[in-house]
This record gives structure tokens, sequence and C-alpha cells, in this order.
């Protein structure tokens, strides 16, 4: 059966010549290199790990455990948690905001490397892209769990019920509703159909319940010049749409905060700020992804040194912009010097939250600078993995003393209070990262992690590049002379 | 609503008062050290000067019923909503909890039920039966009392006649002693809350904001000048 690319998408040649050079890109393909790939790849669907009979159940137990705190909030009522009055907000809607930025990782990332026909992006696709789909889903989350009364959430979807009565569309948890929903739509489309090819080959490469699964899966994919046709413009498609979703989708965030007159949340500058903090998170997120899957599923021939690298300086860059954001805010606070903004602002950079301000600053700015711009650092993929764990830590703090301080501290001085967590909140914090990683773990059993047809796409590339010179020196022609995990065509 | 600042002497006689008209829940002493104690009227003590040369000064706080009110365009079941008196509603049946509307309020004068209520025997039978108990998840507010309101309303329109200025009041208001609280019709500019809202002697709390409050604060400029030196 024919499941392996044509070679090329079609929408790149005419399409009229798409049956003359398939057959020659399939001939020219080295089935020494595509088996070891589909093998290497493959793997980790077919062979389980006895480290995956150990994090399962941790994870698995910490995830329960959540749920379990949730169900005890929901008997008891949500004073089980440290909010009170004036913190109304305060774990739930951090983490919130950091998975949503977490899920920039992906589809952004990814739809902005795609359309710059970054080629060395071939092996991160996939495994940024579920980040999204899957941070997403954990950060939507807390939207509904934090409410009071968390079993009618649903009253916050525009549907002709029999209250008679739409939700209030100039709030702006409803845009969160539109702008969430329109985002994981988008995501899930962009993660799914390039995913097809690939279940294909699975279903072709096993046999059993796989075999069937895989069949449903694949969708009755055959690789017909049609079919590739087809994916490569939905692909273009949704490359194009999902990159205003997202910015848009972090900036109705920032609008949760900058809609309501609360010194230090009623800002402009909010938006932008979110859309750099949550795509600064987001890379730091697949860094992580990377290097532990690189680690656990032996993907060293794929996820090379030079994708942390690359990656590492659009890091660099992210933190970069980050300080400056932070920078710009904290300036024009201090000089405009207006009194109810300056309560929030000396809470933070001397009071009582100036501990985890100064230690943001060094998580996302003063380690990681260093570790990324000093090549040395960089490259050693080591390097971009310290830098991206400080990020994530500072980044959550980010978030925390963007929520906290500034209802704390509102306007007038005899109803300011503090906060503190309780038992609840940090296991349903924790209990998001264990979903998290089990969710990918999951996910990597059932999908190749590494996007297989993406990869041999790009070794064709390399191998249907004619060169001229050596074509009249009558060399031959058809050598690996490039990497295909990272080569330009 | 007008609040005299020379007038009130911090009795709190208005915050009990209140409790008992709204059937507002006592949080119990544990909980209102965390923060969850539910006072729809507060009295704010703010001390001025230096030792010895001090002063306390009280200034009772409640829902400003803003015209502009951050809390409205936030909520995202229309709990919160703007009545057509001009009252700042607060509809607990379309409350899911989501508090936004107590952190968009500059006074926060929002509360938060964070448990059930509980109402220990007897004082179960001292509840209003013409105000509704608000269940755990629910944020709520002063009304104004609305209950009073309509109940007035209801009862002149039974005798077909206009509502007059000072027939009824709102709970804080009756029972205020030294009569630092007025309560009226802003839309009738021969009341006694409206020609005190034109004194010299008015402002705003927190009036820069622009959200157009319906509590009208009475003081004296000397110690608005104090203010302004000490802080």
């Amino acid at each position: 059966m024919f499941i392996q690319p044509p070679g090329m998408p079609v929408p790149m040649r005419s399409n009229s010549g798409t049956t003359e050079n398939s057959p020659m890109v399939t001939e020219t393909t080295n089935p020494n290199d595509a088996e070891r790939m589909n093998q290497d790849l493959l793997r980790p669907l077919l062979r389980t790990s006895t480290r995956f009979y150990v994090a399962v159940p941790v994870l698995g137990a910490i995830v329960l455990a959540a749920v379990g705190a949730f169900a005890y909030q929901v008997w008891n009522g949500i004073g089980v948690w440290g909010i009170n009055r004036p913190v109304f907000w305060a774990f739930d809607i951090t983490n919130f905001v950091f998975w949503i930025g977490i899920s920039h990782a992906g589809t952004l990332i990814t739809a902005i490397l795609r359309l710059a026909n970054a080629t060395w992006r071939r092996p991160v696709t996939r495994c940024a892209e579920v980040i999204t789909v899957f941070a997403l889903s954990i950060g939507a989350i807390f939207p509904i769990i934090h409410l009071g009364r968390p079993w009618l959430f649903f009253w916050l979807i525009p549907y002709p019920s029999e209250r008679l009565i739409w939700p209030n569309f100039r709030s702006p948890l409803a845009w969160d509703f539109f702008a969430i929903s329109a985002y994981l739509t988008g995501s899930l489309i962009f993660l799914l159909y390039p995913i097809i090819p690939d279940w294909a080959l699975v279903r072709d490469k096993t046999t059993g319940w796989r075999h069937r699964l895989y069949r449903v899966l694949a969708l009755g994919w055959r690789g017909t010049p049609k079919q590739w046709h087809r994916l490569e413009s939905a692909m273009h498609i949704m490359a194009v749409a999902i990159i205003p979703v997202a910015v848009s989708v972090h900036t109705i965030v920032s609008w949760d905060f900058s809609m309501a007159p609360v010194p230090m949340w009623h800002s402009t500058i909010f938006g932008p700020y979110f859309v750099c903090g949550a795509i600064f998170s987001g890379i730091a997120g697949l860094i992580l992804a990377m290097f532990f899957l690189r680690k656990l599923l032996h993907l060293h021939d794929y996820l090379l040194p030079i994708h942390f690298d690359n990656l590492g300086k659009l890091l660099l860059m992210m933190s970069l912009l980050w300080f400056y954001f932070i920078f710009a805010e904290r300036l024009t606070t201090w000089y405009g010097n207006e009194t109810s903004e300056m309560a929030v602002f000396w809470s933070t950079q001397r009071g009582r939250f100036a501990p985890l301000f100064w230690t943001m600053v060094f998580c996302n700015f003063l380690i990681p600078f260093p570790l990324l711009a000093i090549k040395r650092f960089r490259a050693s993929i080591i390097g971009p993995v310290i830098a991206s764990s400080t990020i994530v830590v500072g980044m959550w703090i980010e978030r925390f003393l963007i929520v906290v301080p500034s209802i704390a501290n509102k306007y007038l001085p005899y109803t300011f209070g503090s906060y503190k967590p309780t038992w609840v909140e940090i296991t349903l914090t924790a209990g998001t990262f264990a979903a998290m990683g089990l969710f990918y773990i999951f996910f990597s059993k059932l999908v190749p992690i590494i996007s297989i047809w993406e990869l041999k796409v790009g070794m064709h590339r390399t191998l249907r590049v004619p060169s001229p010179s050596s074509a009249i020196a009558g060399q031959p022609e058809l050598t690996l002379q490039t990497d295909p995990r990272t080569a330009d065509h | 609503m007008v609040v005299d600042l020379d007038r009130c002497t911090g009795c709190e006689a208005c915050v009990v008062a209140c409790r008992a008209e709204n059937n507002v829940t006592t949080a119990g002493e544990k909980e209102a050290a965390n923060g969850r104690a539910i006072h729809w009227i507060r009295v704010e003590r703010y001390w001025e000067g230096d030792f010895p040369e001090t002063r306390v000064k009280f200034r009772p706080v409640l829902c400003q019923q803003c015209d502009a009110a951050p809390c409205e365009p936030v909520c995202p079941t229309y709990a919160a909503y703007h009545n057509d008196e001009g009252l700042n509603a607060q509809i607990y049946n379309r409350c899911i909890g989501t508090r936004y509307c107590a952190n968009a309020c500059p006074y926060t004068v929002r509360f938060f039920n964070f448990y059930n209520p509980v109402w220990e025997k007897p004082l179960h039978l001292q509840l209003n039966p013409d105000v509704a108990v608000r269940e755990v998840g629910v944020m709520e507010k002063c009304t104004f009392c609305v209950q009073r309101i309509n109940a007035a309303e209801v009862q002149a329109a039974a005798e077909k006649r206009e509502l007059k200025d000072g027939e009824f009041n709102t709970a804080c208001v009756q029972t205020c002693p030294p009569g630092a609280l007025v309560f009226g019709d802003l839309n009738d500019p021969a009341s006694a809350v409206s020609r005190l809202s034109r004194s010299n002697r008015a402002t705003k709390l927190l009036g820069e904001l622009g959200t157009k409050p319906k509590v009208t604060y009475l003081e004296l400029a000397s110690w608005r000048d104090d203010k302004a030196q000490s802080g």
C-alpha cells in the first residue's frame, strides 16, 4: 500500500506534474533510512518500558488527588481554598493564565515556523502542538472549577435556554469562552490533520488490535496525491488562521485583568505583555518536553542539539522582550507615582511580595540570559534545559504576581488583605502538572511523537535537489548530502 | 444616600441593623480572621496625625450603587446589573461565583459566600422573611434595602399616591443614632438627600475613578485638607 508521502506535497509544483514526479521520488528513498526511522519512531507505540509502569501510577495518583481535592471543595464550599476578601482570585487564575500561556508553545510557534519554511522544525512540530492542546485543556478547566457554584458553569455558554437569558457579552469572561474554544478547536485540527498519514503508517506496520485501532484512526488514508494536496492546503490555511487566534487568546486573557479598574491591572501594556510571556513560557515548556522525550524515548538522533540551540535563541529573544515589558511597566508606574498604584508597586518591589518578585526576575532573566546568550552554554542542550526550568517557575510566579498583589492592595487601605494557599489549591496545582505529564505519556504511546512523514518529506527534498554541476560532471547525483532532520531545501 | 462623616461616631449600629434586616450570615471568629466576614456596611477607622495629637476618623462604607459600576459589565451572567430605578442590583440566582465583580469593585463592598450560611439556634428565628438567604458560592452586597423600597412602592401604589420623601428608610439609616445617614430619592430635587448632596461639604468616595457613586459623603473641608497634608 502506498502510504509514503510522494516526496513533496503537491502544491509545491504544478498539479499536472504530480504523477510523473512521484515514482522518481519513491525510488530515491534510502530504504534503510526510512526503515530505521519507522523503527525508531514507532517503538514507543509498540513497546512499553518499566518506566511507563512507574510514571503512570505516580502521576495518576497525583491527578486523582487533585480530583479528590476538587470534590472536597464542591462538597464543603470554596472556603476550603485560601482565597478571601479582597483576594478573590489566587492560585486558580494563576494556573489558568499560566497554562494558557504554556499552550502558546506549540501551535503558534510551529505555525510561524511552518510559514517561515524553517525546515529544522520538522521533528519539533508535533511534540509542540500537543502541548498546546493539553495545556489549553488544563488551563480552561480553571475558570470552571474556580466558580463558587461550578455545577452551573454551563451558564457561561451561549445557548437558547429556558432561562431566556444570554451570557453577558460585555464580560471578558464571556470573551474568554469564545477565544479559548476557538483556539482549542483550531489547535486540535492543527494537531490531528498531520497525524493522519502517520496513523496510516502505524496501521500498515501493525497487526491485531493495534491494526484495527489505527485503521479507524487513519480515516481511510491512502496517500493519494489528492489526499496529500488536501492535507497540505488545510495545513497552510490552518497555519495562517491559527496565528491571530493564538495572539487573541492571550490578549483576551490579559483583558480579564486590564478591563477592571484595579491598580496595576488597568494597563494598556497587558495585551502584548501577556502574549510575550505566553510565548516565553511556552518555548520553555517545549524545550523541557523535548528534553524528556529525547532522554526517555531515545530520540537522540532526531531531537538534535541544533533544535535546542535554535529554540534557545528564540527563548533568549523572548527573555529580553519579557524583561523589556516588565521594565517598561514598572518604570511608567513608578514615574507616574499614582497613590493607589504605588501601594501595589511597593508591595511587590520591597514589601510582602518582594521575595517572589526578585525570584521571578532571577528565574526569568538573570539566570537564563547568560545560559542562552553564550553560545557554548546554549548549544549544550543542558543550558537551554536549565534556563527553561527556571523560566517555567519564574513565569508561574509572574502570573501569581499579576493576580494577587493588585487585589490585595486595592484602593482603600482599610480593605488591604493577604493570601495564603491551602492544601486544596496546592493539590490542584500539582495535579495540573501531573495531568500534563500523564496526557503527554499517553499521547506518545498512541501517536508517533515525531512526525514521521514530515521527516521523510524533508529527506526527499534534500535528495531531490538536482545539482547541475554534479550532473555535468557525471557524478552520482542523489546522495544524502545534508541531514534531513535539519536540512533546508 | 448621604453619609455625614462629621456626624458619624463610629458606633456601628448600622452594621448590626443591616445584619438583622438582610439575613447576613456570621462567619465565626476563625473565618472572620481569614477574611470571610460579611458586612454589607462597615465602618472604616483611620487614624490621623502623630501621637499624642491623633484623631480617629470613621467612614461608613457600603455599596456605592454606582451609575457607572465596574462590577456590572464584567459579570458573565448578568447577576450584577442595573435596574430601572438605577439601583445596582445583585440577582443571587444568576450568580455562579466567578467573583470577578468583587475584584473589579474599587470599594471592596462585595461579599462572597465561601460556605453555606448557618444560623445557630435560636438565631434562625430572627431571619427576615422578606429577604432571600444566599447559598454557598454566591456574591452578595448592599441592596439599599430593596425589600423596603418595594414594600413602600406597593403600599403607595395601593393607596394611589406618590412616594413621600422619608416615608421609609433603609435599616442602617433608621438605626443611625446621630443621624449621620440620610436616605431618599436622588431623582427628586426637593428631597433631603438631594439637598444634602448639593452641599459644599459633599464629596464622592474615590470619585476620581469615574464610577459615579450614588452615595455622597459630607465632610468638612478642614478634614480633607488635613488628609491632603498628612497623605
